[in-house]
């Protein structure tokens, strides 16, 4: 039986498409853990690489202590929190959240770090304090770096969101969980398919969003998205 | 609070008498994650070299190839461990095969920018001292390049050593199985003992690929010591 024959027969299932267990409830869920996580990454992470990228402090030890942060196996995370805080949304959040700062913060860090200095003597030349300069002049040109960690920290968040039904919390991950425990593999490979299509759709997304937002002159050419 | 304080004094964090007690069953578990994830690693690199090649070689198959490993990229790997258990079943195989498409999306784009980074007069120098295509490709070129394919070598390679864990929620899972089996017998020591093992599984490999470049360009070293 053909993988994508058996994801097809249980997507166009109507019985799939509602119901308190259904797509559209476990989608949302999904969304609201993976929204709600990149936003803390992205709050925590951001600031902290304008920062390190502007001023150069500390940088030494941030882009080393994210590589080993990346180490870090998020599985082992997410059931260690659960084991010491208990079952909730909390643990999963902690787990995702500390997944995603680190390509944030290192992308945010070296977009601000290789703005050209002549650009920068020229902003200061033209009167702008060092506040003007990060917010004018540097951000908006280490834009396309910023939201390439971005956008790799919204992948990881969405594809080990899936974890968190394993710690018996919701999402599209219950989909995948449930299944193998029922021996139904329609719906394990059912599951799959959507986490799948969800990440695509993000990295389609954001590369929308980087389109929109990124100034035209410093778009790059072809192939070095 | 109390009864939370008299709970953690109850069950201490770690017990190191079953650390102590476990040492095979580490050691195990250890060699079956270390293959999990170097055999992908490998692969990846045998697959991404040839094919960097090719789109350097051939500019035009390039966007379409980026585009195809930056969506490989986005593919979340306990998905596709799901997917294939049912093809390869409960084998190493189900772990590597994503891991390797995972490194191998990693890796293409730096075998591209690498030896895209190597200079015409390098090139040119190289071509008039009579270096032939191939020969040029080995001795000059790709050495270049090792800095730039050796970093996304170094992402990857760290990568897949946590990826590997997640393998243990299908039953292959190396040191993730630690993981699953703290979790389901709510025992917190031997989800210390897998982090800690990842972790400075992690940090071995990656200083050891840093080691291995520093062997493979010597004259990054010479112009340090003179700076």
């Amino acid at each position: 039986m053909n993988v994508l024959q058996l994801a097809w027969d249980w997507l166009s299932d109507p019985a799939q498409w509602s119901g308190p267990d259904g797509i559209p409830v476990r989608l949302v869920e999904h969304l609201w853990y993976s929204g709600l996580a990149l936003f803390f990454a992205t709050l925590i992470a951001l600031p902290l690489g304008l920062y390190i990228g502007h001023t150069g402090r500390g940088a030494f030890l941030a882009v080393n202590s994210m590589n080993a942060a990346r180490a870090l196996p998020t599985l082992g995370v997410v059931v260690l929190v659960v084991l010491i805080w208990g079952i909730g949304l909390l643990p999963v959040l902690v787990a995702l959240v500390v997944l995603a700062i680190p390509p944030i913060l290192v992308n945010t860090y070296a977009g601000i770090r290789t703005v050209e200095a002549d650009l920068k003597d020229a902003a200061k030349g033209m009167g702008m304090t060092g506040r003007q300069v990060l917010l004018r002049v540097e951000t908006p040109v280490a834009l396309p770096l910023i939201l390439l960690g971005m956008r790799t920290a919204a992948i990881q968040i969405v594809s080990t969101a899936t974890i968190a039904a394993y710690v018996a919390l919701g999402g599209l991950g219950r989909f995948i969980f449930d299944g193998l425990a029922r021996r139904d593999y329609e719906m394990v490979v059912g599951g799959a398919v959507l986490v799948v299509l969800l990440a695509i759709g993000t990295q389609v997304l954001f590369a929308l969003i980087q389109r929109m937002v990124v100034s035209p002159g410093l778009r790059r050419p072809v192939g070095e998205v | 609070m109390n009864t939370l304080a008299a709970a953690v004094a109850d069950e201490e964090l770690v017990r190191w008498d079953w650390i102590a007690s476990h040492g095979d069953l580490f050691r195990e578990l250890l060699g079956e994650h270390i293959y999990l994830a170097i055999v992908p690693v490998v692969w990846g690199l045998v697959i991404a070299l040839p094919l960097g090649l090719a789109c350097v070689h051939w500019p035009r198959i390039y966007p379409p190839v980026l585009a195809t490993t930056s969506i490989l990229y986005a593919l979340p790997s306990i998905a596709l461990f799901v997917i294939l258990l049912d093809f390869t079943g409960l084998q190493p195989r189900t772990v590597i095969i994503p891991l390797t498409v995972y490194t191998l999306s990693v890796l293409v784009p730096n075998v591209v920018d690498g030896l895209r980074s190597v200079p015409d007069h390098v090139r040119q120098a190289a071509t008039a001292m009579g270096f032939s295509g191939p020969r040029r490709l080995v001795q000059v070129d790709l050495p270049i390049a090792v800095p730039v394919i050796m970093a996304g070598l170094r992402v990857a390679t760290v990568a897949n050593i946590s990826l590997v864990s997640v393998g243990a929620l299908v039953g292959i899972g190396g040191l993730g199985e630690l993981f699953t089996d703290g979790f389901q017998r709510d025992f917190m020591t031997p989800i210390f003992v897998g982090i800690v093992l990842i972790i400075l599984l992690a940090v071995t490999a990656d200083a050891i690929l840093v080691f291995l470049q520093w062997l493979l360009t010597p004259w990054a070293r010479a112009r340090r010591s003179e700076g």
